[in-house]
C-alpha cells in the first residue's frame, strides 16, 4: 500500500450531501475484475449526459478546479460496500477526500487503499468550500503526523481523528493483511479451542 | 458486567486486541459473489498465499446474473467473464460454490438462511452491505470491502472497532396493512440515511418478536441504509424452528447441544446501550419514499413535506413539497432483491393478485431470491396466478435492484420496488425509485397508480 505521511494540494469541491457508493461509481460499471481503470467512470453519471458528453457544470468538468484532494458533503461514500468507490477515487488520482461525515464502509475501504478521509466539523468543510470557490488556486495542507487539515494563506486549521493502528498503517504503507499473518499460529489456535455450530 | 447480545457474540469471536487499536475478530462464514471477490482473489495470487479455510466460505453469482435463460451462456461478455473467474477460483482454492444452474444457487443473503447455514452467535461477513440482513438469527453480520474479503479469505480474520450499540424497540401490535418494510422504512425516515453511522443496531420489542424470520430478515437487510454497520434480533423459538431441518442446520443432538446455546444468547436484562429508541407499532402506516435516499420515507398517505432540505432529490424525482404520491401513475413495478424476494413475499403478492389483471400501463416482474423460492413458487401454484395477473416471474439474481444486468427501468420512469435503495440512477441511468413493500407494490400494479393497500383489503 502507498504510504501517507503529508499532502499539500488544491482541492475540487463537490458540494452535495449524502453522496452514495452509486453515484461515486454506478453498478454497471462495476464488472472488471481488476482494480485499475475505475476512474474514467468516477461520478460517471454527474460527469457525462446520456451521449457520454462531460456536463460542463460538474466540478471535475472544470478546469478551475484540480488537485489531489475531493472535498465533499457530509455523509459522503454511503450505501453500498464495493470498493470499487474507493479504487475510483484514488485511480482518478485524489489521495484524500475531505467530509464532515463518512459511511463506515466507505471510510474503512479508503483506508485500506491508502486514500485518507478527513473529517472535519461541519462549519469548517463550509469554510473550506467558501475557500476553493472564491480562490480555486488555494492550497491545503494535510498533515496525518500531526492529525491537521490547514489553508495556510487563510489561517484556517483544525486537527482530525483517525485510530492509532490506520495511522501507523498509513504512515508506513502496511496493510492489515501483513499484520493478520503473522498471527496466523494463534488465529489456528483460536479455532481448535472454540467450539461453533 | 451485563452485557448485550452484540458484545457477548462479539467476545467470543476476538483472536486478539491489538494494543491501542482494533480486535481481530474470527469470522464463522463467509459469503462470495462474483462482483467483490475477483480482485481478492488476485491479492492473494499477488501474495502467494492461499485460502486459509476454504470450507468456511461459500459462493454464489448473483449480482451480475441474467433473469431470463440463465440455461444459455450469459449475453454480456463482462458479465460472463465474472462469472466465469469466480467459477475458477472457487475451483482453484476448494470453496464450495453454489453456481448458476445449481439448485441452491440465489442471492448470497437469501440463500444463506434457507440454507441452514445462517445460524445464531455467528460472525458473517460478505462484500456486500445488505449483510445485515442474516442478523435477524442473532447473528454478528455485516457488509465488508474487497481488501476485507481478501482477509478473510487469506486469515478468516478481520481487524475491527468495535461498533458503539443501539437498541431500537418497537412495541404494540402492527396495523391492518402494515409490513415489515413499513417498519424498517419509518425507522429510516425517523433516524435519516446517517442516523445509525458508528453503531450495530438491536432490533427488539414486540411487534419485532411476533415478526416471522423472513419478515425480521427484511428488517435487519436495511440496518446499513441507516448507516448501521449491521442490525440484529435476539434468537427465540420462532428462530429455531426456522433452523430446524435445513440443509447444514445441526441435526439430532446436535441440534438440541445448538439451541441450548442459541437461548443464552440474549441481552441482559440491565445491559446499557450508548442510545435507544423506542416507537410504537400503532403509529406506523404503509411506507413510501419520495426522495433519492431511504431516510426520504413517508405514510403512503402522506404529502411531500413543505420543508423537504433536499431540493436536487425531489428535483430528480420530478416531485414538488406538497405533492401526494397517492394515485401517481407509474408504469414499473420490481418484485425483488434480498429484501423483500423470499418465499413469503411471492405468496403475499399472489394473495393480492390473484384473479386480478395487472394494470395495462404497468411492466411488472417478479425476481425470486433464490432457486428454491423458485421452485417452492412453483410448486404451490404462485407462478400460475402471476401468469394470469399479467406479472413476470423471472429467475434467481439480484436483478433491477442495482441493475448490473439488463434488467433496468428507463430513464425518467417510475418504479415501485420491493427494493432497498432509491438512489439516483440505482435502477438504470435516471430510473426514478419508490420504495416500499410486496403489498404495496402489488396493488400499485393492479391500480397502475400508486395505491393504498389498506383500502384495497
Amino acid at each position: 500500500m502507498e504510504k501517507f505521511v503529508t499532502l499539500e494540494s488544491t482541492a475540487v469541491p463537490i458540494n452535495v450531501e449524502d453522496i452514495d457508493t452509486d453515484q461515486i461509481i454506478p453498478a454497471r460499471f462495476l464488472k472488471a475484475t481488476n482494480k485499475s481503470g475505475f476512474g474514467e467512470n468516477l461520478f460517471r453519471d454527474w460527469r457525462y449526459d446520456e451521449n457520454g458528453k462531460p456536463k460542463p457544470d460538474f466540478p471535475l468538468n472544470n478546469d478551475t478546479f484540480k488537485g489531489k484532494i475531493l472535498v465533499a458533503g457530509k455523509n459522503f461514500g454511503c450505501g453500498s460496500s464495493r470498493e470499487h468507490a474507493a479504487w475510483s477515487i484514488t485511480d482518478y488520482g485524489f489521495k484524500c477526500v475531505v467530509s464532515s461525515f463518512f459511511a463506515d464502509i466507505f471510510k474503512n475501504n479508503a483506508l485500506n487503499n491508502g486514500l485518507l478521509p478527513v473529517q472535519v466539523s461541519d462549519s469548517f468543510l463550509t469554510q473550506l468550500f467558501k475557500a476553493i470557490t472564491e480562490n480555486p488556486d488555494i492550497k491545503i495542507n494535510v498533515n496525518l503526523l500531526e492529525q491537521t487539515i490547514s489553508v495556510p494563506s487563510l489561517n484556517l486549521s483544525e486537527s482530525f481523528d483517525i485510530n492509532n493502528y490506520k495511522k501507523h498503517c498509513l504512515i508506513n504503507g502496511l496493510d492489515d493483511i501483513d499484520f493478520l499473518l503473522s498471527i496466523k499460529t494463534k488465529i489456528q489456535q483460536y479455532t481448535e479451542a472454540v467450539k461453533t455450530y | 458486567m451485563s452485557k448485550t447480545l452484540f458484545d457477548k457474540i462479539w467476545e467470543k469471536h476476538v483472536v486478539e486486541s491489538v494494543e491501542n487499536g482494533p480486535d481481530v475478530l474470527f469470522i464463522d462464514k463467509h459469503l462470495i459473489h462474483e462482483v467483490t471477490s475477483p480482485q481478492a482473489f488476485e491479492g492473494l495470487k499477488e501474495r502467494g498465499i492461499g485460502v486459509f479455510k476454504p470450507e468456511n466460505t461459500v459462493a454464489t453469482p448473483d449480482h451480475n446474473v441474467p433473469t431470463i435463460d440463465q440455461h444459455l451462456p450469459i449475453r454480456d461478455e463482462l458479465s460472463r467473464l465474472q462469472v466465469k473467474k469466480l467459477t475458477e477460483n472457487c475451483e482453484n482454492y476448494g470453496i464450495k460454490l453454489y453456481g448458476l444452474n445449481h439448485p441452491y444457487q440465489g442471492i448470497v443473503h437469501i440463500i444463506g438462511p434457507e440454507l441452514g447455514i445462517t445460524k445464531p452467535g455467528m460472525t458473517m461477513v460478505c462484500g456486500d452491505s445488505h449483510t445485515a440482513t442474516h442478523g435477524a438469527f442473532g447473528t454478528i453480520a455485516f457488509g465488508i470491502g474487497t481488501s476485507e474479503v481478501e482477509m478473510v479469505l487469506a486469515t478468516q480474520c478481520l481487524l475491527q472497532y468495535k461498533p458503539k450499540r443501539m437498541r431500537i424497540n418497537v412495541e404494540g401490535e402492527l396495523k391492518k396493512g402494515v409490513r415489515s418494510k413499513d417498519i424498517i422504512l419509518y425507522i429510516i425516515s425517523k433516524l435519516t440515511a446517517s442516523g445509525g453511522t458508528g453503531y450495530f443496531v438491536e432490533y427488539a420489542g414486540s411487534a419485532i418478536r411476533n415478526l416471522s424470520m423472513e419478515a425480521r430478515m427484511t428488517i435487519c437487510n436495511m440496518s446499513i441504509e441507516m448507516g448501521a454497520r449491521g442490525g440484529l434480533i435476539a434468537p427465540d423459538q420462532t428462530t429455531f424452528d426456522y433452523i430446524e431441518g435445513r440443509e447444514f442446520a445441526p441435526k439430532g443432538k446436535e441440534f438440541e447441544e445448538a439451541v441450548a446455546y442459541w437461548k443464552t444468547l440474549k441481552t441482559d436484562d440491565d445491559a446499557v446501550f450508548d442510545v435507544e429508541f423506542t416507537y410504537q407499532a400503532s403509529d406506523i402506516d404503509p411506507m413510501i419514499t419520495y426522495g433519492t435516499n431511504p431516510g426520504m420515507g413517508m405514510s403512503i398517505d402522506s404529502i411531500i413535506p413543505e420543508n423537504e432540505p433536499n431540493k436536487k432529490a425531489l428535483h430528480y424525482m420530478g416531485l414538488s413539497e406538497g405533492d401526494k404520491l397517492l394515485g401517481k401513475q407509474v408504469n414499473y413495478v420490481f418484485i425483488g432483491s434480498c429484501t423483500n424476494a423470499r418465499i413469503e413475499d411471492l405468496r403475499e403478492v399472489a394473495s393480492i393478485v390473484k384473479g386480478k389483471k395487472k394494470a395495462d400501463n404497468v411492466n411488472a416482474f417478479i425476481v425470486p431470491g433464490s432457486k428454491q423460492v423458485e421452485k417452492q413458487a412453483i410448486a404451490e401454484g404462485l407462478d400460475e396466478i402471476f401468469k394470469e395477473a399479467g406479472f413476470q416471474l423471472r429467475q434467481p439474481g439480484c436483478s433491477a435492484c442495482l441493475a448490473m444486468n439488463d434488467d433496468k427501468i428507463p430513464k425518467g420512469e417510475y418504479c415501485v420496488s420491493t427494493s432497498n435503495r432509491n438512489f439516483e440512477g440505482r435502477q438504470g441511468p435516471g430510473s426514478r425509485t419508490f420504495l416500499a413493500s410486496p403489498a404495496t407494490a402489488a396493488v400499485t400494479a393492479l391500480k397502475g397508480k400508486i395505491s393504498d393497500i389498506r383500502v384495497f383489503i
